[in-house]
């Protein structure tokens, strides 16, 4: 049932520091809402327990998409549609450029934001796993100030993440050091627009004379969080693709991730499917 | 039930003409906007982002107004279905749906217009994948699909014709 909307109390600060201030009086109790494309959701459904929020949306102190020569810094509000558009981004970063393609629809991808994206902590979401190939750091502020803490690491368990009290997320930073590496990224979902992903898998590798130099792999709906397949990259790292090496990769896979049955699909597809995306990974890096 | 928020005080533009509302900061869009305002053409599907029917354009960018609570529209400019014809004169997407038969139960179209119009505007000759991808948030339950899409490949042709 839809909630009663009297009931829930929202402010517009007129910048960051008095969001974080307003964040920082109650500790816990003040929220930031963004594009509102996950919380609307639960408001409709009745089933958003916070009662008051903190608008962002239109902080010029998360927007914005920054260019150095070895850095990109996005803005926690950076949409979906600011990433397709990106010069630098569809570039340099294809998967992340899928991803924000692949997410909802043309009108999601106008109010849905990179930095909600990773707070709301989907295992579903569609962009983490192109933020964790890219080994994506975040700067969290709040009112006492603020820190960049690796992406890898943040979440850890289900909808719990390293965000103390009164922080948001402001900036995701991505180096650029991604030339010569083959990036791969490939959703399963039941439809192409607007379908939460079956299996959603990112994967980047440099390969030197046959061999593979590097890989980062990680994949989403298959485990409680968004998750970097470590224990894979070892097995593929310095080896010489064969079938035997793409075999052994693909067992640790299946143990290392631990999908469910729900209503989007089942543990046994996602796991087949895992490892289907592995192979077809393994083969483009082989073309 | 206990009223926690005051109600407040949003100003906008809608279709062209500056409106107020009072309303609750979490009110969503849509409601204000077919409750309060009574442009009844956007229409509620399923309330949760999915299924388009309650697109609008907000500054220029296609959104779901179920979704955007109506604090988030203070300074916006907004058009909705009601806004997209120049007085009588139909915009060459309406015009191309009546000809194709693009609507039959007509509630998913007020949003498919929208889709398509936001569309060819930022793009004025799209692909057939552009346009398949550009009404790819807007659900049809009569099946009318192919027919919606054959209204949208008219329009880009007739808007290729004026220019």
């Amino acid at each position: 049932m839809r909630s009663y909307v009297p009931r829930y109390e929202m402010e517009a600060p007129r910048d960051l520091g008095a969001a974080l201030e307003r964040m920082a009086r109650e500790p816990g109790a003040w929220k930031p809402f963004a594009g509102g494309t996950d919380l609307m959701v639960l408001l409709e459904a009745g089933k958003l327990p916070h009662r008051k929020f903190v608008n962002i949306w239109g902080l010029p102190e998360l927007r914005g998409i920054e260019v150095t020569p070895t850095l990109v810094t996005l803005g926690a509000l950076t949409t979906y549609t600011e990433l397709r558009r990106h010069e630098i981004i569809t570039r340099e970063f294809p998967l992340l450029c899928q991803a924000a393609a692949e997410t909802g629809s043309i009108a999601t991808q106008n109010r849905g934001t990179l930095g909600g994206n990773i707070a709301n902590a989907s295992p579903a979401a569609d962009s983490p796993p192109a933020l964790f190939v890219y080994d994506a750091e975040l700067e969290l502020v709040s009112a006492r100030g603020a820190r960049w803490v690796p992406y890898h690491g943040f979440w850890s368990g289900y909808k719990q993440m390293d965000l103390r009290s009164g922080e948001l997320i402001r900036r995701i930073r991505l180096l650029r050091e991604k030339s010569g590496w083959k990036q791969y990224y490939r959703k399963v979902g039941t439809r192409r627009a607007q379908a939460i992903s079956k299996v959603c898998f990112a994967a980047a590798a440099r390969v030197d004379a046959g061999r593979i130099a590097d890989v980062r792999i990680a994949l989403g709906s298959v485990a409680p969080t968004v998750l970097r397949a470590v224990e894979t990259e070892k097995t593929l790292r310095g080896e010489k693709l064969s079938p035997a090496v793409l075999h052994a990769a693909q067992e640790v896979l299946a143990r290392e991730i631990a999908p469910i049955d729900d209503m989007r699909s089942t543990s046994r597809y996602r796991r087949d499917v895992a490892q289907n995306l592995l192979a077809e990974f393994c083969e483009a890096l082989s073309a | 039930m206990s009223e926690a928020a005051r109600k407040i005080r949003v100003q906008c533009v809608v279709n062209g003409r500056a409106a107020t509302f009072e309303t609750y900061p979490m009110a969503r869009l849509l409601d204000v906007l077919r409750e309060q305002a009574g442009l009844t053409g956007t229409k509620e599907g399923c309330g949760e982002g999915e299924c388009g029917a309650c697109s609008i354009e907000m500054d220029g960018a296609l959104v779901n107004s179920c979704l955007v609570p109506a604090l988030q529209a203070e300074g916006a400019k907004i058009r909705t279905i009601e806004g997209v014809a120049d007085d009588a004169r139909l915009h060459a997407v309406q015009q191309a749906f009546l000809l194709h038969g693009g609507a039959q139960c007509g509630i998913c179209t007020p949003g498919m217009i929208l889709a398509a119009v936001n569309l060819l505007a930022r793009n004025p000759r799209p692909s057939e994948i552009e346009i398949r991808e550009g009404l790819s948030g807007n659900f049809c339950r009569c099946t009318g699909y192919t027919k919606i899409l054959a209204s949208v490949v008219e329009a880009c042709r007739d808007a290729e014709k004026r220019a």
